[in-house]
């Protein structure tokens, strides 16, 4: 008998959307770019040449806001038993939660980034770059969300811990976007995608380990 | 999945032991389980009941002894395993749905359980004992053969009560295999007792199956 997914994720973005977690990334998002040029100055040159990493900056603390919420309801309330009772495998209720994890804050980010680098001075020839970066990142962040949740679900001081342990993994994703988006990007965005392809491969095998871990 | 198969439906456990955290919880549970049958399975709190129902539903690793479970399972505890935020009938169809059973078989849950009248109230706002009642009506909705109910009594009046029973019955009829863990005896007849705290599983026959 086949597993649909398809419920499983829609369940995600649902919960995502109605649990008004939605919008905090993004107001998240937007408030740093906001805030940035009343920090470093309105000076368009400066801007221009930090204002790739400080996006980049935001969109990874922002992926970790709902990290709290990704894992640890569904063993909570028996979901995770129910569907392992149903024959899904670990790694297949992961790939669910990651794909659904990304597109409740993956194409809201998106969007947001239009606002947030007209906000912090980066031109109309960089929004290009900056979309597609983001396309390319975000679902390694996702994994990497899920995975965390995973990892630290039960544990007090969740979130903390889970921030540690994703700032590290994160890193090359990080320097290869905002390298991107830097006056001489070379193949960034090539290694980008190389790094991203990596952790989002990677990911449903790690966090379906650590649902496993969960249940004992 | 479903009723076509129920014939072949089984449950064997030969030697089965579990342990969890370096403790031992139980050992050298031996039972042959098959289509129709009725397990009451006894103990006091923290004997292993739960525990029991977790390996038989695959949720535990099993360290000695054999086990070999054939058909669906559906499980119920003491977990809500709906959305709050959903109404009842809505949260009760993602399971139906996801399972691909009947529309019909929901109804009847529902109507037994009483809590037509309840199904558009989102399950946030519902009592603890309405909590339970939905989360059997999710289970006698299921077309799983085997059905594994934890403490299904707790928080129930007694007219419910006696729709888990009736539910039981109905199941018996079309071939599949209960397994009730609890505290309270069933006020149905039963196959097969696993007393927990007696000899560690020793089976003891009452009946025998029909």
């Amino acid at each position: 008998m086949s597993k649909p997914l398809y419920p499983l994720i829609e369940r995600e973005v649902r919960n995502a959307w109605s649990g008004g977690n939605l919008w905090m990334p993004i107001i998240f998002f937007i408030s740093i770019a906001i805030l940035f040029p009343f920090a470093v100055g309105p000076d368009a040159k400066i801007l221009a040449i930090t204002g790739g990493g400080v996006l980049w900056i935001a969109a990874l603390l922002a992926s970790l806001l709902p990290m709290e919420r990704l894992i640890l309801p569904d063993r909570e309330n028996g979901f995770l038993d129910q569907l392992i009772v149903r024959g899904y495998s670990d790694e297949l209720i992961a790939i669910a939660k990651i794909i659904g994890h990304w597109f409740a804050f993956g194409p809201p980010l998106i969007i947001a980034s239009l606002f947030a680098a007209a906000l912090i001075g980066q031109g109309d020839d960089r929004m290009g770059l900056i979309i597609l970066g983001l396309a390319i990142g975000t679902p390694a962040l996702a994994g990497l969300g899920v995975t965390v949740s995973a990892l630290t679900a039960g544990l007090s001081g969740a979130s903390a811990i889970g921030g540690l342990l994703l700032v590290p993994i994160a890193i090359p994703i990080l320097i290869f976007g905002a390298a991107s988006l830097s006056p001489e990007p070379g193949s960034a965005l090539q290694l980008l995608a190389a790094a991203s392809l990596a952790v989002t491969i990677v990911s449903p095998f790690a966090a379906g380990a650590a649902l496993r871990a969960l249940r004992e | 999945m479903g009723q076509g198969q129920s014939n072949k439906t089984s449950i064997m456990m030969d030697n089965l032991a579990c342990m969890r955290s370096n403790r031992l919880i139980y050992q050298h549970i031996s039972l042959q389980i098959s289509a129709r049958d009725i397990v009451w399975v006894k103990g006091r709190n923290g004997s292993g009941k739960s525990t029991l129902l977790r390996q038989i539903a695959s949720l535990l690793p099993i360290l000695a002894g054999q086990l070999e479970v054939l058909g669906d399972i559906g499980l119920t505890d003491e977990k809500l395993t709906f959305d709050t935020n959903l109404p009842l009938e809505k949260a009760l169809r993602f399971w139906t749905d996801l399972d691909d059973n009947s529309l019909s078989k929901l109804d009847d849950a529902m109507q037994l359980f009483d809590l037509v009248m309840l199904s558009t109230i989102p399950i946030r706002l519902l009592s603890t004992g309405q909590r339970k009642r939905a989360n059997l009506a999710r289970i006698f909705a299921s077309e799983a053969a085997i059905y594994l109910l934890d403490e299904p009594y707790n928080g129930l009046d007694q007219d419910n009560i006696k729709a888990v029973d009736k539910a039981m019955g109905l199941h018996q009829k079309t071939g599949g295999i209960t397994i009730i863990a609890s505290h309270i005896k069933p006020a149905i007849k039963i196959d097969h007792i696993l007393d927990l705290d007696r000899e560690y599983g020793h089976k003891h026959k009452n009946g025998g199956p029909s």
